[in-house]
Parts: C-alpha cells; sequence; structure tokens
C-alpha cells in the first residue's frame, strides 16, 4: 500500500512572530522555517506503518515556494521514499490556501493512487484545520480528523480521535484521509547518516500549472494586525494577598 | 441575507452555549436558521435561542454520532437557499465545514473572531499573534466562529421548527465508540473560572490539587499540552492553539510556564493568576496577578483560604 503524506514549510514553532509595521502580513525574511509540527507526525506514522510492512511506499509533497524542497529532505531523511515538490508561489510570504492545496493534492493522488493519505491537523502558521477534510470531499473519500491512534487491517482504517468530549473512535474504509493530532506519536529525529542519504532519494518537481490548478486566493488578506495587547499586572507577594486581590474584584 | 448556522449536537443533546454564542456571530450576517442534526428535543432547544428565524431538524440514525460526510451532505443539501453557512468552532465543525466548503468549492474561513461584513472577517492567525482581516470572493461564505470571542445569545425566543430531508447515509465511515468521560464540573469552553494544571504538577495523582481548587471555585479543569501528553490530564482538557481557547473571568494557570501555544488557547480571560516557582516563566507576563510560589505549598494554602 502506497501512502502519501502532505507537508508544509512554515515559520518554526519556536520563532517569535513579528507583524510588519504597514499590516501587509508577518515578516517571514530570513525567520527560520521547519516542517510544520504536525506533519512531522503524519510523516512518523506513514513511516512506522511501512516498518510494520502495511505500506511499501512513503511519498511527500509539498506545496509553495521552491524552498519547500528543504522540507521535503527532511521527511525523506526521517524515512519516507519520495518526494514530490508543486511550485506554485515565488514570493515565500504567499501562502496557498487550503482549497487549492486540496485541489493540488488531488491532481497529485489521482495520479499516483494512494491508498491512504495522512496530513497534519492544522497548519501552525494559518490555522485552518481544513486541508484533510477538503481533499477528502474533493476525492469523495471518507475521513479520520485530529487522530490519536491508528490501526488497519485489511481495507479499514480504524482511528481513534481527539474530540471536545474525550475520544471518539471510528472505522473508514480505504483509501482515506486521516489528519494527526499531537498525540498520534512522537516523531523521530533524522539521523546524520540518513540526512546524507536522503540527498539521493528522488525528488519530482512540478508545478500547480502542470497540474491544471488555480491557486488564486478566495480570500483576500486586507490587513494583519498585532493581537490586542495584555500587560502583565502585579506579582503578590503571598497566598493571603492573592485571596484578598481576587475577594477585592469579585472573582471568587 | 440568509444564514444556515449548524448546531452543536453532542450525545443526542444540544450545546446550547456554543450554538448560542454562534447564533450571535451569525445573527450580524442575516436571518439565522438553525439546522440541528439530530433529535427533535435537541431541536426544541435551538428553538428558545432568541433572535432565530426557524429550526430546521433532521433525525435520523446517520447522524447521531457526527460523521463528517453525512453532516457535509446535509448541510450541502440545503446550501442552495443560504448565503452564510456557520457553526462554533467546535471540534465536530472543524471537522465537517470544511468538506462542506471545498464540496461547495469555497474556501472555509475557520475560527473567525470578528465580523466586518458579510463578506469581511477577523480571524487570528500563528497562534494568535497576528490577527489578519479576510475578504471573501466566494458566494456561498463557510464559516467556523471562536465561541471564546461572542457572548451567547439570550434564550427567550420561540422559533418554529421544520423538519428537513434526510440524506442517505454515505457509508464512508461508521462510529466505533465514544469515550467520554462524565463530569459534573462546568465545560471547559463555558465556564467562568478555569484552574488549569502544566508539567509542573509532576503527576495525575497530583492533579488532584487542581480538580481540588477548581471544585472549590466551581471551575472548569484545564491542562497544557505538555500536562496532556505526560498523562496527567486527559486530552479535551488542553487549552491552547490546537486545543480550546477560553476565555473565563478568572484563568489560573498553575505550573505552566505560558509557553504562546499555551497563551494562544487563554489570553482573552478577565482576569490571569498564574502560580510558578520560577519568577522568570513568561505565563507572568500576561498574569495580572502573580504568585511565585511552589505549587504544593500555594495550591492547598489557596484551596483552604477561598
Ligand atoms: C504544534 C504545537 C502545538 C502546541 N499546542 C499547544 C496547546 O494547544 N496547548 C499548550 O498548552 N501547549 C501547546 N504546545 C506546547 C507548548 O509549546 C509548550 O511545550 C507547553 O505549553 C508547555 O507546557 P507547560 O507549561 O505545562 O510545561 P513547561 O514549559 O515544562 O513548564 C512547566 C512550568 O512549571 C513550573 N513548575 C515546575 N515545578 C513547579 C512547582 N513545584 N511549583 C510551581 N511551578 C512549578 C516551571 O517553573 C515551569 O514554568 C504546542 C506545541 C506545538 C509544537
Ligand atoms: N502548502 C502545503 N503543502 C503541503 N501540505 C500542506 C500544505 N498546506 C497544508 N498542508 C497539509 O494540510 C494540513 C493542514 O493544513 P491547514 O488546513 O492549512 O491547517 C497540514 O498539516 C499539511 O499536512
Amino acid at each position: 500500500m502506497k501512502v502519501l503524506v502532505p507537508v508544509k514549510r512554515v515559520i518554526d514553532y519556536n520563532v517569535k512572530v513579528r507583524v510588519k509595521a504597514d499590516g501587509s502580513g508577518v515578516d517571514l525574511a530570513n525567520v527560520k522555517m521547519s516542517m510544520n509540527p504536525f506533519d512531522e507526525i503524519a510523516v512518523e506514522e506513514a513511516i512506522r506503518l511501512k516498518e510494520k510492512g502495511v505500506a511499501d511506499e512513503v511519498v511527500v509533497v509539498s506545496i509553495g515556494v521552491k524552498q519547500a524542497q528543504d522540507t521535503l529532505r527532511t521527511a525523506l531523511a526521517m524515512g519516507a521514499d519520495r518526494a514530490i515538490l508543486v511550485v506554485a508561489a515565488e514570493d515565500i510570504h504567499d501562502d496557498i490556501e487550503p482549497l487549492a492545496v486540496a485541489k493540488i493534492l488531488k491532481a497529485v493522488i489521482d495520479e499516483e493512487q494512494p491508498k491512504l493519505v495522512i496530513a497534519g491537523k492544522q497548519a501552525i502558521d494559518n490555522d485552518m484545520n481544513a486541508t484533510g477534510q477538503m481533499l477528502a470531499a474533493l476525492l469523495g473519500w471518507g475521513q479520520a480528523t485530529f487522530a490519536s491512534e491508528v490501526a488497519i487491517e485489511g481495507d479499514t482504517v480504524t482511528v481513534t480521535r481527539e474530540v471536545d468530549g474525550g475520544l471518539q473512535t471510528i472505522a473508514v474504509g480505504l483509501p482515506a484521509i486521516i489528519t494527526a493530532d499531537l498525540r498520534l506519536n512522537e516523531p523521530r529525529y533524522a539521523s546524520l547518516p540518513n540526512i546524507m542519504k536522503a540527498k539521493k532519494k528522488p525528488l519530482d518537481t512540478k508545478t500547480a500549472a502542470d497540474l491544471g490548478v488555480d491557486v488564486t486566493p478566495r480570500l483576500t488578506v486586507v490587513s494583519t494586525a498585532e493581537p490586542a495587547g495584555r500587560s502583565a499586572g502585579i506579582k503578590v507577594g503571598s497566598v493571603d494577598e492573592l485571596v484578598a486581590k481576587l475577594k477585592e474584584g469579585g472573582l471568587v | 441575507m440568509a444564514v444556515l448556522l449548524l448546531a452543536e449536537v453532542s450525545a443526542g443533546e444540544l450545546a446550547l452555549d456554543a450554538t448560542a454564542k454562534a447564533a450571535t456571530a451569525a445573527a450580524k450576517l442575516g436571518d439565522v436558521t438553525i439546522l440541528v442534526a439530530g433529535p427533535k428535543a435537541a431541536a426544541d432547544v435551538a428553538a428558545t435561542i432568541s433572535g432565530v428565524a426557524k429550526v430546521l431538524v433532521a433525525e435520523d440514525a446517520a447522524y447521531a454520532n457526527g460523521l463528517a460526510e453525512n453532516l457535509a451532505d446535509l448541510v450541502v443539501s440545503l446550501a442552495g437557499d443560504y448565503s452564510h453557512i456557520v457553526a462554533p468552532a467546535t471540534a465536530s465543525a472543524k471537522n465537517v465545514l470544511p468538506r462542506v466548503a471545498a464540496l461547495l468549492d469555497v474556501m472555509v474561513i475557520s475560527d473567525a473572531s470578528g465580523v466586518v461584513d458579510g463578506d469581511t472577517f477577523e480571524r487570528p492567525v500563528y497562534a494568535g499573534n497576528a490577527v489578519q482581516t479576510v475578504k471573501s470572493s466566494d458566494a456561498t461564505k463557510v464559516i467556523t466562529f471562536r465561541t471564546s470571542t461572542f457572548d451567547a445569545a439570550a434564550c427567550s425566543g420561540s422559533a418554529p421548527v421544520e423538519a428537513a430531508t434526510a440524506t442517505a447515509d454515505s457509508g464512508l465511515s461508521s462510529f466505533v465508540a465514544d469515550k467520554v468521560a462524565e463530569s459534573d464540573r462546568p465545560e471547559l469552553t463555558s465556564a467562568k473560572v478555569v484552574v488549569s494544571g502544566g508539567r509542573g504538577v509532576g503527576s495525575e495523582e497530583n492533579f488532584a490539587l487542581i480538580e481540588k481548587l477548581a471544585d472549590k471555585l466551581g471551575a472548569a479543569v484545564g491542562a497544557s499540552r505538555a500536562a496532556v501528553d505526560s498523562g496527567f490530564a486527559p486530552n479535551d482538557w488542553q487549552v491552547g492553539q490546537t486545543g480550546k481557547v477560553v476565555a473565563p473571568e478568572l484563568y489560573i494557570a498553575v505550573g505552566i510556564s505560558g509557553a504562546i501555544q499555551h497563551l494562544a488557547g487563554m489570553k482573552d480571560s478577565k482576569v490571569i493568576v498564574a502560580i510558578n516557582k520560577d519568577e522568570e516563566a513568561p505565563i507572568f507576563q500576561v498574569a495580572d496577578f502573580g504568585l511565585v510560589a511552589d505549587l504544593f505549598e500555594a495550591l492547598p494554602e489557596l484551596t483552604d483560604k477561598l
């Protein structure tokens, strides 16, 4: 079985985000970029399926600027077999919307015919939490989002999902889309020898136009602003003082 | 303009608070019809939400467990009559609405925190470190609303309830089991007071200290990702960028350092209290009242004295 994992290049989760003074967006120039953390989890899960003999090939796909090939190399170093880069933007500040990403992924999937797609639950830059669900819709496949446990048996995948009230388990027929939540696994680090080996693994490059997908955004970003600030209050010296403050404020 | 609001239904009951908060946001856009994919009794509760024009109820086994494929098909079957399709940004709606949007060939606007006009919305990005204003060019707007930024609509209405035609079971997925913890505590996203514990709490047993304080205050219990990952607390307690977003009157963070991913889920709380033994912890930069102390001493004393 072939497993396809979409991986997004995003601002590293440790970087302090700076909003540009003119309100045109977030400054990404000379900022550390990494694989979206949820996608590392998705790649890890796919590799584990391969190690268990359930999957035989793991293909990773990234859509965006050409620099996204670094992200793909990271996935290859973790253990993915093959990578596809779909160049859809020139400027590192141009984010491709989930709908366009899903359309591009659908075009890739029509060619590649994987039986399972594992995406991340959410990209930590746009915080959309949408691509996996949109892709499932376009393909007419079943979806199991926010997965914390995945078990494949025959043509069915049983997935435990993190939901508002706790956990839900569902069964989805293959082919299917899974989106990975934080507790699905702990992704491995790529070792130095594997990073070297990854340089020789195949990486195909295409463009959105090759796949016939229009990536014009449906949502125009009118402005980007700093959130309303919150300033530090006071330090209290003791539990008694804290209790007094809370009572003063009518909070308890 | 006409708005279809997909109600939050959980275990056959209407989640009134979340639905009423989304109703407040929806009312800014036009006449609101609430769609309840669940029992008639849940629809009757939805009908009490003030300012609602109509409630549609689709009672069918296909919708009993919130499966995304079936719910999306139902919403799409009704979509033609509406300019906006909205829902509270719950785990369930975040599963369904992007699927609806793709079936309609439109973008989804996730986690909107503000309505500028019928096409233009505000939403936090980058873990709440920036707020984007986005304008949609799509014919139908599909939106999930962040419940923590809208007050719940009142419940003095009596909208008519009509049956909607159920769609067929897609057969793409099926329900296996739910593992839902029963609790007498208020729900995290609607509680007036939240007490959250982090890695500093140290163990699942020690989390009882957090729970004791919460029970004394009639509060909900939250947790940081580190506390959940370490098995101190269940996943549905996680507050943050990728967990629940809360904005209670009072948020008490105990043994939580204050990573931006955590702040993203609680920094709109009215009053924040932080208890941490490290005076440099970033949580103090957003706390109204900070107490530098060992939680194992401070928590029992606080619980005692309140
Ligand atoms: C993709 C992604 C998504 C994430 N989503 C979320 C999210 O939704 N929510 C979330 O919370 N995090 C999230 N995180 C994780 C986040 O980055 C932090 O790692 C996490 O919030 C840290 O949790 P913590 O504050 O409990 O632990 P730590 O950072 O380890 O802090 C523990 C604190 O406890 C204090 N402490 C220790 N012992 C005591 C004591 N005896 N008395 C008093 N204080 C004590 C310490 O001084 C320290 O400040 C996410 C991370 C990533 C990469
Ligand atoms: N540009 C992209 N390239 C590859 N994968 C993507 C891209 N955008 C989104 N994804 C995938 O979709 C998931 C959810 O992203 P989002 O819907 O943007 O929050 C991510 O975790 C990725 O797996």
